[in-house]
């Protein structure tokens, strides 16, 4: 393994770190790396880095590292980690941070989520509601996939669940004003 | 003229390193009535005070100022000192520049001289106003109270008793023996704690300069250092202590059985009971809850059968009062409650238990004869998963503190399960290993290296049971992956508690505690066994986590600062005390229910007014009382009440030195 | 009894017998629901990780609107409800950012308009008590595990319920006459969040919990949330195929157990919509009691 020169990897993490701090208001300080995080994690089996590890390489200012990891895509934000952290750090809210700060920096190692999340959004804005026939045939067809999960959409139109028209909502467009004004103030939506 | 000295300590670098000490010194010479001004590195050491002294003949100083720490700290060395230079101890006044001036303004060197000059103006002034106080004697009983009958209040009894003082020890439970008597085995020498501890409950019994007060509570505390009136409770115990021989019919005849405290509930008592066999006094003590007699009028099948007529169920509580020289507080600690964390499903799981029910597991005597059985069903498990820091360290569900112990029992519990267990497997999910005693690292190597025991780096997020098994899940952080335990039983390391009415004695006392309930020392390093009350001491884990070298070792210090207290005849009592001013005390009585120390009562006095004899009340202060809190001088609405050394002039001589 | 309520996004298409349920139980039991005029979708589960004031705004406008008419909303979903609720505490902690959001969806919020789950209201306002009186068809010998899911009692601070053992939809299937089988799987992630986007993430996530259930001995689960509803219901073959496994559980959502109970008709509550076959199970019970009634 590559030796880290810690010294260079905190100066340069440091405006990051800064970044990272502010908008998640958790302190990675305060993690004592004991890893009960990672213990009651359901999705850890599945990650490239263990939350803990993610904790740690924030501590030491290795921002890239973090934001490059997968595990920040594949955290489900089921909570079970902050809920039982003994230090009270909200490690879920880090890996929410962490990732809209990885989409700012081009930093997205699984595209797919990142679609599906972008299309999503996009069917709230113009609908404001999510239109979920329209958002999965669009994850599939985008995502390269057309065939995924074609099988439950039969029988789910037959059901009912699923409607083959967008429901627009007639809110004189508040949701789409929503949305501006959060661009306004600095968001990249 | 008054002729102040003002000397101005560095405290090494301490206060050196905000504030500049030579422009504070060359600033108080400007100061009203200084004649003489000067600092020096280390003020408290012998050099230091022999420059104080020096300066005190050759400059003809009569009072003194010294700027430097905390009051707390050094005002009883500077008092001593200038007494040897001639001067009484109260013309001194210290300007405390470190603790609020030096440690909490690091970095901004230039207005932390300006705080330090406005510190030491302030004390100069008031010392040009400070009188002459002279301290007056009590006496003192010569006799001591140890309460809580665990090891280290055995501890600090014997030793007490040894010195050839009367000692009484009063214990809350039915015997003395405490959480030691629990215990199976002691680290880092793996000898039974029975067998140690046992002689010691023994001796204590049978020493003549001891009495034993069991199953009793402290109800109240007066008076002060040297002369304490305590009233304790003697619970009814339901059973005559003179007449019983101890012989146990009762308690086989009794047909109620209830969870035994003592066995952590994996094993049953009577309502008529001794809470472990070697107990002492071996007597038994009748539960009233529990009781049929007590409950329900029937049964009284114990008094029947006592071949001595030793059971009374008309017994009640009794309260006795006594004076005491001195008091030491060794009333141990509590179990914290595992049931927080949801995720161990502790309550709620037979098979994850407590450390201390792993001691009972562990022991001859207990519910298993020594033989390690899961609670659930009796059989011996094979893989046993312990878990270190539950409560411990923990700010969201627990306490944030160490509580010291538990790397080393738990070592321990690993060893044993290694040792009783053919083909067991012992893993210990800890955060570090802590283990700063003598032996103790070599103990916890040979748990690992010679006994096998598996550590595992990692908090466990959660247990949950599967069939007859436990699932453990963890995290090796030294591997970073998640891992899984299918254990047989789990072991929580709990942290341990200052007791539930550990606050309650205190303010009984009036001693200090922290914000987890532990007593309060009077200094970390310097006073570790003192309290800030005078005649106050502390023994074991009632003053925070403690394994039993540390407790025993604190209790002996205990004993020492008692028997230094009860060793003197009697004692200069602290001058600093109310005084009333009878020609404008209008007899109001205001201050009588404020003083916390009922030290003032009214009396009345006789005067000539025109030339007629009339008599007035007036309030009257008990020197030996008084304690210096100030209160009554708040309460007296013409101001007839002064604190002496904290007059109304004198402080407001130091608000008018700051503000005009 | 009135409450605004917000269905949200997947009740008015997969999880849609959520909503039919719901609004049948909430009339029989008395309580009123003011569906929220074209309300939007609270964001969940994208927006938190986009923009985190897009996640507080999405929700706001909705909360908005039931404050203007001074009610509380009560919300099936478990992911909207955990969104709203986040909102909600933060437009309460800070108000800074109570301005700033009322200032980003041009309305009006100051916390006052309370995010409540729908199993809260039922069970803590309205009450077991009530709830019991009014079973007429009690699920006798029916063995059902709560499945509260990950979202709907974290972070503590703000749950209605425990957060590591919760009761309140055990309590409540108690007083609908069931048997609460208690089971460690109750607040599982079951990965809803990748059973679309990466399945080999979700589907053991899933896989874990229905063997959990299966282990338990329950003959079906209960739910509170479409996303799990999805999850465990709609793709629970097709984990079964891939793990071997053959679990036909069916899974409904407590408002479903709660209108079989008080003799809804099974078919309206929309039970017939699962992918699982869960009217059998209702049809069993029936049966059961009919033969009770005739002995």
């Amino acid at each position: 393994m590559e030796r880290i020169e810690l010294t260079a990897a905190w100066a340069e993490g440091q405006e990051v770190l800064a970044e990272v701090t502010k908008e998640s208001g958790v302190r990675a300080s305060k993690c004592y790396q004991c890893g009960k995080c990672t213990a009651g994690c359901p999705v850890a089996f599945a990650m490239d880095k263990t939350p803990r590890e993610i904790m740690r390489l924030v501590q030491l200012g290795l921002m890239d590292e973090a934001l490059q990891s997968q595990t920040i895509w594949l955290c489900a934000s089921c909570d079970t980690c902050s809920t039982r952290c003994p230090r009270e750090v909200d490690i879920a809210r880090m890996m929410e941070t962490l990732r809209i700060i990885a989409k700012r920096k081009g930093f997205v190692a699984e595209k797919k989520m990142d679609l599906f999340h972008d299309l999503f959004l996009k069917s709230v804005e113009k609908n404001g509601r999510v239109h979920e026939l329209g958002l999965i045939l669009g994850f599939n067809i985008y995502g390269m996939q057309p065939l995924k999960d074609a099988h439950f959409g039969p029988s789910m139109l037959l059901k009912g669940k699923l409607s083959p028209l967008p429901h627009t909502i007639k809110d004189n467009g508040e949701v789409k004003k929503i949305f501006a004004n959060v661009r306004k103030r600095g968001g990249k939506l | 003229m008054k002729r102040v000295g003002v000397f101005v300590c560095h405290c090494g670098t301490n206060i050196s390193a905000a504030v500049d000490c030579e422009k504070v010194a060359e600033n108080a010479k400007s100061f009203p009535g200084v004649a003489y001004s000067t600092d020096y590195k280390y003020m408290c050491a012998e050099p230091g005070q022999e420059l104080i002294k020096k300066a005190i003949k050759e400059q003809k100083l009569d009072r003194i100022v010294v700027a430097s720490c905390s009051p707390r700290m050094h005002e009883p060395t500077f008092r001593r000192c200038i007494e040897s230079g001639g001067l009484n101890a109260y013309l001194l006044e210290m300007a405390n520049i470190r603790e609020h001036c030096s440690w909490v303004h690091p970095d901004d060197k230039e207005r932390a001289t300006i705080k330090a000059t406005d510190l030491v103006k302030m004390a100069v002034a008031k010392v040009m106003q400070n009188e002459a106080l002279v301290r007056s004697t009590i006496p003192i009983t010569k006799r001591a109270l140890v309460i809580g009958g665990g090891i280290a209040g055995i501890q600090a009894a014997l030793d007490i008793a040894n010195a050839g003082h009367i000692v009484d020890v009063v214990e809350k439970e039915p015997s003395i023996g405490g959480r030691m008597a629990q215990v199976d085995k002691t680290f880092p020498t793996l000898d039974c704690s029975a067998c140690i501890l046992t002689p010691k409950m023994v001796d204590v019994a049978n020493h003549p300069n001891v009495n034993l007060i069991t199953y009793s509570e402290i109800e109240k505390v007066e008076g002060y250092v040297g002369n304490f009136d305590v009233t304790i409770r003697k619970k009814a115990r339901s059973v005559d202590l003179k007449a019983c021989t101890g012989c146990g019919t009762c308690i086989q005849k009794c047909p109620t059985k209830v969870p035994s405290e003592f066995e952590m509930e994996m094993m049953d008592r009577k309502a008529i009971f001794t809470p472990f066999p070697q107990a002492i006094p071996n007597k038994p003590v009748i539960d009233r809850e529990s009781c049929r007699y007590f409950k329900s009028g029937k049964c009284g099948v114990c008094q029947k059968v006592c071949p001595t007529n030793a059971v009374d169920f008309t017994q009640e509580d009794e309260l006795v009062t006594e004076r005491y020289g001195a008091i030491v507080a060794a009333t141990g600690f509590d179990l914290f409650d595992d049931s927080v964390y949801g995720e161990y499903g502790y309550g709620k799981y037979k098979d994850v238990i407590t450390g201390l029910h792993f001691e009972r597991l562990l022991n001859a005597s207990g519910p298993t004869m020594g033989k390690i059985k899961r609670p659930s069903d009796g059989k011996i498990p094979q893989n046993v998963v312990f878990i270190k820091c539950v409560g411990s360290r923990d700010e969201a569900k627990g306490k944030a503190y160490c509580s010291k112990t538990c790397c080393m029992y738990t070592a321990k519990h690993a060893t044993l399960v290694r040792e009783k267990i053919k083909d067991s497997n012992a893993y210990v999910f800890y955060m570090d290993v802590r283990t700063p005693g003598k032996g103790y690292d070599e103990f916890y190597t040979r748990t690992t290296d010679q006994y096998g025991a598996k550590y595992i780096r990692g908090r466990v997020s959660k247990i949950y049971e599967k069939g007859d098994k436990l699932i453990v899940w963890g995290e090796d952080t030294l591997l970073g992956r998640p891992v899984e335990i299918e254990a047989d039983m789990v072991v929580l390391a709990t942290a341990m508690v200052a007791k539930a009415d550990a606050a309650k004695l205190a303010q009984m006392v009036g001693f200090s505690y922290d914000q987890n309930n532990f007593y309060t020392e009077a200094h970390p390093k310097l006073a570790p066994v003192e309290t800030h009350t005078a005649g106050v001491f502390l023994a074991g884990a009632c003053q925070g986590p403690k394994d039993i070298p540390e407790s025993v070792a604190q209790a002996s210090a205990a004993a020492v600062k008692v028997c230094g207290l009860l060793s003197k005849e009697e004692m200069p009592t602290e001058p600093i005390i109310s005084a009333v001013n009878e020609a404008i005390c209008s007899g109001c009585g205001m201050c009588v229910p404020v003083c916390p120390y009922t030290a003032i009562d009214l009396k009345v006095i006789q005067e000539r007014v025109h030339g007629k004899t009339v008599s007035r009340k007036i309030a009257n202060v008990n020197s030996g009382l008084c304690q210096g809190c100030g209160a009554c001088t708040v309460a007296c609405r013409s101001a007839a009440l002064n604190l002496k050394h904290f007059t109304n002039e004198q402080i407001l001589a130091e608000v008018d030195a700051l503000c005009l | 009894m009135k409450y605004a309520y917000y269905p949200g996004c997947s009740l008015s298409s997969t999880g849609v017998e959520y909503d039919i349920s719901t609004k049948k139980v909430a009339e029989s039991l008395g309580i009123e629901l003011w569906e929220i005029p074209e309300w939007n979708c609270c964001g969940a589960s994208s927006a938190h990780l986009t923009d985190h004031l897009l996640a507080l705004a999405l929700p706001a406008r909705n909360l908005a609107i039931a404050e203007e008419k001074g009610l509380d909303v009560a919300i099936p979903c478990a992911a909207c409800y955990a969104r709203c609720k986040a909102t909600e505490v933060e437009v309460k902690d800070s108000k800074e950012m109570q301005k700033t959001i009322s200032e980003v969806i041009e309305r009006q919020y100051t916390g006052k308009a309370q995010a409540r789950a729908l199993l809260d209201v039922f069970v803590n306002d309205l009450g077991l008590q009530s709830i019991s009186t009014l079973v007429n068809k009690p699920l006798k010998d029916l063995k059902v595990v709560s499945y509260y899911g990950c979202l709907l009692v974290r972070p503590p601070r703000l749950g209605f319920d425990d957060a590591e053992d919760p009761q309140s939809m055990d309590k409540l299937i108690e007083a609908l006459g069931g048997t609460p089988v208690d089971w460690a799987f109750k607040t599982e992630c079951c990965g809803a969040a990748h059973a679309t986007t990466k399945s080999e993430v979700g589907f053991p996530m899933i896989e874990k919990i229905l063997t959990a259930a299966k282990e338990a001995g329950a003959d079906c689960i209960a739910t509170a949330c479409p996303l799990c509803m999805s999850n465990l219901d709609m793709r629970q073959t097709q984990v079964g195929a891939k793990y071997g496994k053959n679990y036909s559980l069916p899974v409904f959502y407590f408002t479903e157990l709660m209108g079989i109970a008080l003799g809804l008709n099974p078919e309206e509550l929309g039970i017939s919509k699962h992918f699982v076959d869960a009217l059998g199970i209702v049809k069993k019970l029936n049966e059961a009691a009919g033969r009770r009634d005739t002995a």
